[in-house]
C-alpha cells in the first residue's frame, strides 16, 4: 500500500519532524524525553500483533508470541516509567504554585 | 463491507496516532506541558492496539495468543514499571527499550521464517530492521545489567575489536545470504540472529558504566530506526512515523549528552574509556581530611552563599528530601542557596533535576553547569553530594586524565568544600579526585540521607 518513493517521503518528513521537535529542549527534559521516545517506539506492539496474527507455522507462533510480549513491556514499561517521572514536576510545579499564593 | 473497510479503518486511526505522538512528543519537551504530553501519547498507543486488534482479522488460536501475550507484558512491566525506585530509573529505560528491539527483530524473524511472497527490497529492510533490533535487544539488556550492578566488569581483551569487526562482517554477511535467499534455509535466518545477539552483547561489554547513558540513548534511536524498517516492511504508517522520529529525535539527544560529556560517538564506542586510567595518572598526592557534621553545619549557616552539587550517591541513599529541608533552614537564616547541576550528573542528563524535582526544589534555585561555573569564586561553601568526577579539577589541568576536557563544575575555587562520601574510594570512571585532598576540603564521611540529617541538626543548633 505504501509505495517506495511515497515512504521515502514519510522517512525524510518523520526524520525532520524529530529533529525538530527535540531541537531545543532544556537539559532537565533529557531523561523523561528519552523515556518518552522509548514509550513511542512501543508501536512495534501493533507490528509484533500482526506479524503474530498472520503466523503460520509453531515457530512463528512462538517468535511472535515473544514479541508481543516484548512490545507490550516496552509500551507499558515505557508509559509507566514517564508517567512517574514527568508526574515529578507536575507536582513540583504545583507547590510552587501554593508558596507564591 | 460497507464505505469503511478494516483496512482504511486501521490506516485512518493509524494517522490520527501518528499525529498524538507528535504533539505528545511536543509537549513533553517543555517543562510547562511535559506531564500532559506522556498522556497524549498514551492516548495514541491505546487507539493504535485497540482499532488493530478489532480489525487485524487474525485466527482465532492467533487472536487468543495475541491478547494473553499483550496481558502478559503489560502486567510485568506495569508491576516493575510502578514498583522500580526514582534512582533506577536510568536502567529500567534501557531494559524497555530493549524489549522494544527485541520485539522488531521478533516481527523481522516472523516475516522471514515464513518466507515467499516478499519483494527483495521488503526482504532486505526487514534484514537490516532485525539486525538493528537485535543488536539493540542484548546491548541493551548487557546496559541493564551493568547499571543494576549484574555486571560489574568491562570485559577487555587483546583484539577486541578485531573479533568484533568479524562478527559484525559475518552477521551482514549471513543476512546478504538470508535476503538473497540463496539456500533459502531457516539455519541461515537463525544464525544471522545468533550472530546479531551476539555482536550487541560483544558491543556493549568493554563500555564502561560511566557512558551508559550515551549508550542508551543510541540504542534508544536505534530501536526507532529498526521499528521503522519493520514499518515499511508491514507497510504500517504508524510504525514508520513513530519510528522515524524517535530515531532521529534520539540520534539529537545521544549526540547532546555526548557533547555535555565533551566526546564523540566513536570514542564513546570504541575508545575503551577508563583503561588503566588510575594508574597513568600522576596528579593526586595528599591525603583526605574529615570534618564533623556539626561543624559542617556551623560553616554552613554563617555562610553567605551555598552551592550544592548533587551526583549520583544523592539518589542511591534517596537524600534528596533531607537535602531540600537542609537548604530550606539555611534560606531561612538569608543564605543564598543554589544547586549545580552537570550534565551528566547521576546516570543520565536530568537524572538529577527529576529527583530534585521530587523533593521539590524549586525550578530557579537549579542552575546547569554553563550559568553557574562562575559564580563559584564567589562562593563559600560547596557541598558536595555523592558527585565526584563531575567536580575533579583533573578534568581541566591534567591532560594525561581520561576525563581531561570533560566539562566539570569549579567547585575547587570554593573558599571551603564540604564532600559527603560514604568511604574514600573512587568515582564511577575509577578515577582519582583531586579535589577531595585540596587544603580548603573537608570529608563528611558517612550515607548521604543520614549525613544531611546530621547537617539539618546542626543548622537548627545553631541560634
Amino acid at each position: 500500500m505504501i509505495d517506495g518513493i511515497i515512504a521515502l517521503y514519510i522517512f525524510m518528513l518523520a526524520a525532520f519532524t524529530g529533529y525538530e521537535v527535540i531541537s531545543r529542549v532544556p537539559v532537565i527534559l533529557h531523561t523523561p524525553l528519552m523515556s518518552g521516545s522509548n514509550f513511542v517506539h512501543g508501536i512495534v506492539l501493533v507490528g509484533a500483533m500482526v506479524a503474530l496474527g498472520g503466523a503460520t507455522s509453531t515457530l512463528e507462533q512462538v517468535i511472535g508470541f515473544i514479541g508481543v510480549i516484548l512490545a507490550a513491556g516496552n509500551a507499558v514499561g515505557g508509559y509507566v516509567v514517564t508517567e512517574r517521572m514527568l508526574q515529578m514536576f507536575l507536582a513540583s510545579g504545583n507547590r510552587q504554585k501554593k508558596g507564591h499564593g | 463491507m460497507g464505505v469503511f473497510s478494516s483496512q482504511s479503518m486501521i490506516q485512518v486511526s493509524y494517522l490520527v496516532v501518528a499525529f498524538l505522538f507528535i504533539v505528545g512528543l511536543k509537549r513533553m519537551s517543555s517543562p510547562v506541558t511535559a506531564a500532559s504530553g506522556i498522556r497524549w501519547a498514551g492516548l495514541g498507543m491505546l487507539l493504535a492496539t485497540i482499532v488493530t486488534l478489532a480489525f487485524m482479522g487474525a485466527s482465532q488460536t492467533n487472536l487468543i495468543l495475541v491478547v494473553s501475550a499483550i496481558l502478559i507484558g503489560s502486567v510485568l512491566a506495569w508491576v516493575t514499571g510502578k514498583r522500580v525506585a526514582m534512582t533506577d530509573m536510568p536502567q529500567m529505560i534501557a531494559l524497555y527499550n530493549g524489549f522494544g528491539g527485541g520485539a522488531a527483530a521478533a516481527i523481522a524473524a516472523v516475516e522471514l521464517f515464513r518466507g515467499s511472497e516478499h519483494s527483495l527490497t521488503h526482504l532486505a529492510l526487514a534484514v537490516i530492521g532485525g539486525f538493528i533490533g537485535a543488536v539493540s535487544f542484548s546491548g541493551s539488556l548487557i546496559a541493564f545489567g551493568k547499571l543494576q550492578g549484574l555486571i560489574t566488569k568491562s570485559i577487555r581483551f587483546a583484539g577486541q575489536k578485531f573479533v568484533n569487526l568479524l562478527i559484525l562482517i559475518g552477521t551482514v554477511g549471513l543476512g546478504v545470504v538470508v535476503v538473497f535467499g540463496i539456500n533459502d534455509a531457516p539455519p541461515a535466518i537463525s544464525l544471522f540472529f545468533a550472530l546479531a545477539l551476539v555482536l550487541g552483547v560483544a558491543m556493549t561489554l568493554p563500555i564502561g558504566g560511566a557512558d551508559m547513558p550515551v549508550v542508551i540513548s543510541l540504542y534508544n534511536a536505534l530501536t526507532g530506526l529498526a521499528v521503522a524498517f519493520e514499518g515499511f516492511v508491514l507497510d504500517n504508517a504508524a510504525m514508520i512515523i513513530a519510528g522515524t522520529v524517535v530515531g532521529s529525535a534520539g540520534t539529537l539527544l545521544t549526540q547532546l549528552m555526548a557533547k555535555a560529556m565533551n566526546r564523540s560517538l566513536g570514542n564513546v564506542l570504541f575508545a575503551n574509556f577508563g583503561e588503566g586510567s588510575s594508574a597513568a595518572c600522576a596528579g593526586v598526592n595528599g591525603t583526605q581530611k574529615a570534618i564533623e557534621a556539626s561543624d559542617a553545619g556551623v560553616m554552613m549557616a554563617f555562610s553567605q552563599k551555598v552551592i550544592v552539587v548533587p551526583g549520583y550517591g544523592l539518589a542511591v541513599a534517596q537524600a534528596q528530601h533531607k537535602v531540600w529541608e537542609l537548604c530550606q533552614l539555611l534560606i531561612e537564616r538569608g543564605v543564598t542557596v543554589k544547586f549545580a547541576i552537570h550534565p551528566v550528573a547521576g546516570r543520565m542528563p536530568g537524572h538529577m533535576n527529576v529527583l530534585l524535582a521530587e523533593a521539590g526544589v524549586p525550578y530557579e534555585l537549579i542552575a546547569d553547569l554553563e550559568e553557574i561555573n562562575a559564580e563559584f569564586e564567589t562562593t563559600d561553601v560547596a557541598l558536595i553530594i555523592g558527585a565526584n568526577d563531575v567536580v575533579n579539577p583533573l578534568a581541566r589541568t591534567d591532560p594525561s586524565s581520561p576525563i581531561f576536557g570533560m566539562p566539570s563544575l569549579n567547585a575547587d575555587k570554593v573558599k571551603n568544600v564540604i564532600v559527603i562520601k560514604r568511604g574514600q574510594g573512587q568515582g564511577f570512571s575509577g578515577i582519582d579526585n583531586a579535589l577531595f585532598v585540596l587544603d580548603q576540603t573537608r570529608m563528611l564521611y558517612g550515607d548521604g540521607q543520614a549525613a544531611a540529617n546530621q547537617l539539618i541538626q546542626a543548622v537548627k543548633a545553631v541560634e
